[in-house]
């Protein structure tokens, strides 16, 4: 009769302990963002390029150039509508001392169609926008096939690599940056790194 | 006249689209690792989708990569570790068994263990030999002769 008793308290405790899990598990789904995507790439060095500047002639950026200073990659575009939003905030960090570093994607080219690129059009287009907004930038690095995005796991824009005085990646975000984001995510790691307060 | 020449002129148009689905790649394992990778594979801007099926700028980069890897003979175990360095294990559907997937393999055996577990005790506990005691024969009697009295109040329960 025990033995009866112990069973049906166990056929009993079973599914309900079952059902608990489950609640926890799908409970914590629902805070979970989709969108939140890591790169492949933390804790891993920046990829190798070689890219040419995007508003100069005749001046290219490689990794090795960005070696010794904590900055920030920014990926955006003029086609991207929340990149437009999150500049001025961006331009603010720069002015309390954040380095950060344009990887300007381009989204729609196509050399098979669309023959020699016009750069002069979209150096136009970025500098009526960044004159709207703010610029954030201490340089824009032009990523035309998006190689080094790719190389970087962007999905699209805006994203945002943290990397430190080593080249190493430390964070990634997708989405726009904001205070909340930045305080949550990036300000704890960027202190730490330069040893200031933000 | 009419029907004949469509019925010809569809004939050249399906050849043509094989020929070119064919010199993309150089031979037909390359074709068919593609196609496999290209199911496999998933895109990291439309989720639900697989970089076959999204027009997704970043999966047409992904596509791209995948031939310029399958055309430099790679393999697919390569291909896919090559997209995991850069996407994340997001953008594989074939997730691998670690801590924190772990569950996607225990939970599906755990409820099959379960259910037949349930379905097992149940028939054994039914299954169960009844004795059947003088002891019961009495209670029998006893019973049967209590309803016979008041047979009008059940007719009257069971009415209802």
């Amino acid at each position: 009769m025990s033995e009866d008793s112990k069973n049906s308290k166990l056929v009993f405790a079973v599914p309900l302990i079952i059902f608990f899990l489950i609640c926890i598990f799908l409970f914590k789904g629902l805070f979970s963002n989709p969108r939140e995507l890591q790169t492949g790439r933390l804790g891993q060095e920046m990829p190798a390029f070689n890219l040419p500047d995007l508003m100069q002639d005749n001046k290219s950026w490689s990794e090795k150039d960005l070696l010794g200073k904590v900055y920030l990659i920014n990926v955006w575009g003029t086609w991207c509508p929340t990149c437009l939003v999150e500049l001025p905030y961006l331009t603010k960090l720069r002015e309390r001392g954040v380095e950060i570093i344009g990887l300007y994607l381009e989204q729609g080219y196509d050399p098979d169609f669309d023959g020699e690129f016009n750069i002069q059009a979209l150096r136009d287009e970025v500098s009526q926008m960044l004159a709207r907004t703010g610029n954030p930038y201490q340089f824009n690095i032009f990523d035309l096939n998006r190689s080094l995005a790719f190389d970087l796991g962007v999905s699209g824009a805006p994203e945002t690599f943290l990397v430190d005085s080593k080249g190493v990646i430390l964070l990634h975000h997708t989405g726009d940056l904001n205070e909340r984001t930045w305080r949550a995510k990036f300000a704890p790691k960027f202190t730490e790194l330069k040893e200031v307060k933000l | 006249m009419k029907y004949f020449l469509f019925v010809v002129l569809m004939g050249f148009s399906a050849v043509t689209f094989a020929v070119e689905e064919a010199q993309t790649f150089h031979n037909a394992q390359q074709a068919q690792l593609f196609k496999e990778l290209s199911l496999e594979l998933r895109c990291p801007k439309c989720q639900n989708q697989n970089i076959a099926d999204s027009n997704a700028i970043v999966a047409k980069d992904l596509r791209d990569k995948v031939i310029e890897l399958v055309k430099q003979d790679k393999s697919k175990d390569f291909i896919v570790e090559f997209m995991i360095d850069r996407y994340g294990y997001f953008v594989h559907y074939k997730p691998p068994v670690t801590a924190s997937t772990l569950v996607l393999w225990i939970v599906p055996i755990l409820f099959v263990l379960f259910g037949f577990g349930s379905v097992i005790l149940r028939q054994k506990k039914s299954s169960v030999e009844q004795k059947w005691s003088d002891k019961d024969e009495a209670q029998l009697a006893k019973l049967i002769s209590k309803y016979q009295d008041s047979s009008s109040q059940v007719k009257q329960e069971s009415g209802q």
